[in-house]
């Protein structure tokens, strides 16, 4: 039953980006380690959000999944198939069930295509429908996310962010797909828009089943979205809990800390205790021994830097890595 | 079924223009006079080179011994060479031997460099650092040399004319579109297309190919007038057409050897190519600004 519910599995994930010196006679010196062994599963129909700061390897994270990048070492299984082991017109042929949102809706549509042949790109791509039925196709989903088929014969430039964002989210959906990852799906966008952008994905989600993952750094966002929420710190999965527990009881410090900043909707609700945390984040090239946060950490005591906290389920459906807890 | 969204007003509902980037750019080059001069010489250049037989009054290889090393008159309006031959009728076929050297030598280099170079920054890696070093040896090599050499090789017909030039002149665009290439393949709306499944022939055709297009289209133009003064060099000295057909060049030559007696002989077709070379170099930059507002 457990197994069955199951539609992304990642396992030890680790994707770490080399640096070479010299031009013709290269050689590695080091590497970044974007992401590092990060192990979680999503439920179908699940919402599972992701919070970090910006650097800590979440766009890498979404990609990896995808396929857009191969892994360095772990799997991804996505509906029991390993998308790491996946390579050429097999790995392209899943790429009808999981879609990405991009961050960013000025760069990531193409401006000499019209809206009608960008939300077509991926029904092309897997010979869904006849030529008609694909117009009339994008027409519906045109509708679906808000917009109408009077845009369908426009260009990106004549829309706004929102409005753009929409038409990121209508190409994602136009395959039908099973899973879409959300990368900062409406941080570029106005406050005013967010809302219906989140909405919007919202209700997609119950009209076609969908299973998100939802990335951002945003806590407000993520807390308004996520059945689940992962805390990552440098690469790292620090914490994973229902949103519920998550929001209402944050074991980590990191995560203490992180929802210490987010300012209270009013003066009087300022909870006493404040972590608050110092510094800059580490560089990933060359990240802290032991626990990655402990040299930002309040809580940090010599033993932070010899051991590598594992993962521990600490309440039911809360694991948390910290030896501190 | 989702919640209504605002933001959509009645306005938007008008029936209006939806211009591409393409017709943008077309708008732009039309307000440009500058270019809009330049584009319509090169049209009456095509139109000349096109009616070529009809326009002349003369057979341009027909010698008149009657009529040697005439002064511009009614029955000759730029005069005749020594020879006896039209300097009209010349200049206007002229004119067709020159814009087929322009056009399709650009043609072949079109032909060259624009797979090499997109293969070349699509592939990456070793496919391109291979491709680019032999770009590099052909660029290396001095232009006038090689096409020197290759006519030599290839004997003096026209067609083979254009395959010199092409030959040598390839090496820019397969340079710029692979820099093109190489810096949109890195943007985020070719990852998407990738990420929504589309083909590699589709990534190249449908979004690499149509966003580079600007700067070639301009280079291309750039390289028209280069093709005919290179072509007029060399008929200059003696390689590039060979008579009788009338080439701007070979007129020039013809006539050098008594400039200061008969300056005309060298006047109309040294302007006739400076002209071109204007045209063709205004069209180019009003191009340039119109495909790219931002690069001013």
């Amino acid at each position: 039953m457990a197994e069955d519910n199951i539609l992304i599995d990642v396992q030890n994930l680790t994707k770490h980006f080399p640096i070479r010196r010299g031009i013709i006679f290269e050689r590695i010196t080091g590497s970044v380690q974007a992401v590092d062994k990060i192990s979680f599963t999503i439920r179908r129909g699940e919402t599972l959000g992701m919070v970090g700061e910006s650097g800590c390897g979440k766009t890498t994270l979404a990609r990896v999944i995808l396929g857009l990048m191969p892994a360095t070492s772990g799997h991804v299984y996505f509906d029991g198939e390993d998308v790491c082991s996946l390579k050429g017109e097999k790995l392209r042929l899943l790429r009808k069930d999981m879609q990405l949102v991009f961050q960013d809706p000025y760069a990531s549509l193409n401006p000499r295509m019209t809206v009608e042949a960008i939300v077509r790109t991926p029904m092309k791509a897997f010979n869904l429908y006849s030529n008609a039925e694909q117009k009339e196709k994008v027409g519906e989903i045109l509708n679906t996310v808000g917009l109408t088929d009077f845009h369908a014969k426009r260009y990106p430039h004549q829309f706004s962010g929102g409005q753009r964002q929409r038409i990121g989210v209508a190409r994602a959906l136009a395959a039908s797909p099973k899973f879409i990852i959300g990368d900062e799906p409406v941080s570029a966008l106005d406050v005013s828009i967010r809302g219906q952008v989140l909405n919007l994905l919202k209700d997609l989600q119950d009209e076609f089943h969908l299973t998100y993952l939802f990335i951002s750094h945003d806590l407000s966002v993520v807390q308004h979205v996520s059945d689940r929420v992962a805390v990552i710190y440098l690469g790292k999965l620090m914490e994973l809990a229902t949103g519920d527990d998550l929001y209402r009881e944050p074991l980590h410090p990191y995560t203490q800390a992180l929802l210490a900043a987010v300012p209270p909707p009013s003066p009087r609700a300022r909870r006493t205790e404040r972590v608050v945390i110092h510094g800059e984040t580490p560089s990933p090239a060359n990240p802290p021994s032991g626990c990655r946060f402990r040299t930002r950490c309040p809580k940090a005591i010599v033993e932070c830097a010899e051991i590598e906290p594992p993962l521990k389920e600490e309440r039911p459906g809360h694991v948390v890595a910290c030896i501190r807890v | 079924m989702p919640r209504p969204i605002n933001g959509i007003t009645e306005a938007d509902r008008l029936p209006r223009r939806h211009p591409s980037l393409w017709r943008d750019a077309g708008r732009r080059l039309l307000r440009n006079r500058l270019a809009m001069a330049g584009g319509i010489i090169v049209l009456a250049m095509v139109l000349i080179a096109l009616l070529a037989d009809v326009l002349s009054p003369y057979d341009p290889i027909k010698q008149n011994y009657n009529a040697i090393l005439e002064a511009p008159s009614l029955r000759h309006l730029v005069g005749t060479d020594a020879l006896g031959r039209d300097a009209l009728s010349r200049l206007v076929h002229g004119a067709r031997t020159s814009m087929t050297v322009g056009i399709f030598t650009q043609l072949i280099v079109l032909a060259i460099g624009l797979p090499l170079g997109a293969l070349a920054g699509y592939g990456g890696g070793r496919t391109d650092n291979l491709l680019m070093r032999f770009t590099d040896i052909v660029y290396a090599f001095p232009e006038l040399l090689m096409v020197i050499l290759l006519q030599t090789i290839f004997g003096g017909s026209i067609y083979m004319l254009f395959l010199a030039i092409g030959l040598v002149a390839w090496t820019n665009v397969a340079r710029l579109t692979r820099g093109q290439i190489l810096s949109l393949k890195e943007r985020e709306f070719v990852l998407a297309a990738r990420a929504m499944g589309a083909t590699g022939a589709v990534i190249i055709w449908r979004h690499l190919l149509p966003n580079s297009l600007g700067p070639i289209i301009v280079t291309v133009t750039f390289g028209v007038p280069r093709a005919i003064f290179l072509e007029a060099a060399l008929s200059y000295i003696g390689i590039g057409v060979k008579p009788p057909t009338p080439s701007w060049g070979t007129m020039v030559q013809d006539g050098y050897g008594a400039i200061f007696s008969f300056p005309h002989l060298v006047a109309f077709p040294a302007l006739a190519i400076a002209l071109v070379m204007l045209a063709f170099t205004f069209l180019g930059d009003g191009l340039r600004d119109a495909l790219d507002p931002r690069g001013r």
